[in-house]
């Protein structure tokens, strides 16, 4: 399951969603990115972070990484979910979670999710902050993390 | 007709976030129409300056610099993404 939504989400809430009625889960692993207020090279606070999108684009291409986790790992379950819109330091961004019967498979389908998405997913990042605005350039760091799930 | 979108500072950019347009008959790639839009006035020819720096979707799907565009019917013009 993918969502893109503004306001926020509950890590508990969406867990007990995932799980509910089922039994043959046996790992289920969680990642959850927030909004940090150091991010500008300038060193100057982050005070608000706001997320632009590609509407349609960025719910495609979250389902297509998904479904790309469910072909390579045996997970019984998973979810994405992006916010978008304006945040400030300590909101949430991005949930992911992954669940399998083992927890090698829930622990490496989460990190590639969150490795595709960050160079996939048609979302921008533009600070605010005491030097005014601007948008965040993409980091070399995260394009270089997704290509370790290349299989060719 | 062809619709044009632009996000983040390529829509800074071009002031506009999106337009419908006839491209011209000699277009077959993006490439062709990164090349065309630079030559539609200053704020295009400042947004598209550092070619490098832009990606593209076709039709919602990411795209290549030399991808047809053959049958797009919306052509998406951004910065490399940075969510997540």
């Amino acid at each position: 399951m993918i969502r893109v939504q503004t306001g926020d989400f509950d890590i508990g809430k969406e867990i007990e969603r995932l799980r509910a009625d089922r039994t043959d889960i046996g790992a289920i692993v969680t990642f959850s990115g927030t909004v940090r207020d150091a991010q500008r090279d300038d060193g100057g606070a982050v005070t608000e972070m706001t997320l632009e999108h590609y509407p349609g684009m960025t719910e495609k291409e979250l389902a297509r990484i998904e479904e790309e986790a469910h072909t390579r790992w045996p997970l019984q379950a998973s979810l994405i979910v992006h916010r978008v819109g304006t945040l400030r330091p300590g909101d949430n961004i991005v949930l992911v979670i992954a669940a399998s019967a083992h927890r090698e498979a829930a622990f490496e389908a989460a990190s590639f999710l969150m490795d595709y998405l960050k160079t996939s997913a048609p979302n921008w990042k533009r600070e605010s902050g005491a030097e005014g605005e601007r948008w965040v350039d993409a980091n070399e760091k995260d394009y270089r993390a997704a290509t370790r799930w290349r299989e060719d | 007709m062809t619709r044009l979108l632009y996000f983040a500072w390529v829509k800074d950019k071009t002031g506009i976030a999106a337009e419908d347009v006839d491209l011209p008959e000699n277009i077959d790639t993006v490439a062709d129409v990164i090349a065309w839009l630079k030559t539609r006035g200053p704020q295009y020819e400042n947004a598209f300056a550092q070619s490098e720096a832009i990606r593209a979707a076709i039709d919602q799907t990411h795209a290549r610099i030399d991808a047809s565009v053959a049958s797009a019917k919306e052509i998406a013009f951004f910065p490399p993404v940075t969510g997540g």
